[in-house]
């Protein structure tokens, strides 16, 4: 039987609607929505795709969606699933927005953003401690080096990611190369 | 125009987001807070923090926030914000969907790929950096405007939420405590 445009959209609207905190928080309802109940993909595909949507950029959710809906209707199933992964998003951030531009002068509200400021610094300071936690020294050397590039030189990310590509690439063809030797 | 000027930006941080949603802050920053400055370093922590609070990915819930708020500077008010929103959402999403596409149609071929995977590898410190980088911008920012430390009381909600994150609190539950603690300490001693 062939899985309808709309089957795809409300599936990944679920996904969307109830993924809180990012990417990774949202494999458990994949697992439980796409591969028991639907069972699009099979169990061992699971971590393909998960690899694939790293490599691509943009966020995961996104792109673990594009790639369902590709496999099970094609690109209308791609543009249908990812329709459903985004839409939650956009309406609920686009009410809020709407709202809280009245609220946003209230005391209350800006004391309490007051005390969330830091809560999300430190939410994004943790992330970069433990993913260069066991790194070598001379990549912690890159990323000290690279955040130091954007925050106190104002260089855009963009180029610096385009340089690390092309080191990694060199890097990995170079020892190739001497391994064959 | 700034509704291209909006769709370009977030077509480039479509596309150049690579590790997630902490990485592609900086890119976002970059554009929004220190290349247009279409908004102050604040009014995007405050955006970040609501993006946190909402499901959702933070990129596409931060790219319809901003764009509704750089679009509603276009003097069409909340409609123009509302336009904004949707040129950024889409312009975020399209690169994913076309490189995802892409890969998936040729993934037999690019399975392990030395190329893919020494470009991803090299690009793998550049993004933890770009994360530390963001975190940098918001706690010492070019101005005094775009402050998100103003006090002692900043630094001690900081060193809780720190040591709560890396307890594996989860971080809903953190933004939401630091709001109580927000309004505890800035709006009751007003009114007591």
């Amino acid at each position: 039987m062939i899985t309808s445009l709309f089957t795809l959209f409300r599936s990944f609207f679920k996904i969307g609607l109830f993924t809180f905190g990012g990417g990774y928080a949202m494999i458990p309802l994949i697992e439980a929505e796409i591969i028991d109940r639907r069972k699009w993909l099979a169990r061992d595909e699971f971590l393909e795709l998960l690899t694939l949507a790293q490599s691509a950029p943009g966020p995961i959710a996104l792109n673990t969606a594009v790639f369902i809906g590709y496999k099970v209707r094609g690109i209308r199933g791609a543009v249908a699933s990812a329709l459903g992964a985004v839409m939650p998003s956009f309406l609920i951030i686009l009410v809020i927005a709407i709202f809280f531009a009245e609220v946003r002068h209230n005391v209350v509200v800006d004391a309490a953003f007051k005390g969330m400021r830091p809560a999300v610094v430190a939410l994004i300071v943790v992330p970069t401690l433990s993913l260069a936690r066991g790194m070598h020294p001379a990549l912690i050397g890159v990323v000290i080096l690279s955040a130091l590039a954007v925050w106190w030189f104002g260089f855009s990310p963009i180029y610096l990611l385009i340089a690390g590509a092309a080191a990694g690439i060199l890097w990995t063809t170079r020892i190739r190369k001497e391994v064959r030797r | 125009m700034i509704y291209l000027q909006l769709f370009i930006s977030y077509l480039k941080i479509g596309f150049f987001g690579f590790g997630g949603g902490y990485a592609m802050l900086s890119l976002i920053q970059n554009e929004v807070v220190v290349q247009h400055a279409w908004m102050t370093n604040t009014t995007f922590t405050d955006i970040v923090a609501v993006s946190q609070m909402t499901p959702g990915p933070i990129a596409i819930n931060s790219a319809t926030y901003v764009g509704y708020t750089v679009g509603a500077q276009g003097g069409l008010g909340c409609w123009g914000g509302i336009l904004g929103s949707i040129i950024a959402t889409f312009a975020v999403c399209l690169p994913s969907l076309t490189v995802m596409l892409l890969l998936t149609r040729f993934f037999l071929k690019l399975k392990g790929n030395r190329y893919i995977e020494g470009a991803m590898a090299g690009m793998k410190p550049i993004v933890i950096g770009m994360i530390g980088a963001a975190a940098l911008l918001l706690i010492f920012p070019s101005s005094d405007e775009g402050a998100s430390f103003i006090d002692g009381w900043s630094w001690l909600l900081f060193g809780l939420c720190v040591l709560g994150s890396l307890r594996k609190w989860n971080p809903i539950l953190l933004i939401v405590l630091s709001a109580v603690a927000g309004i505890a300490i800035y709006y009751v001693p007003t009114v007591v």
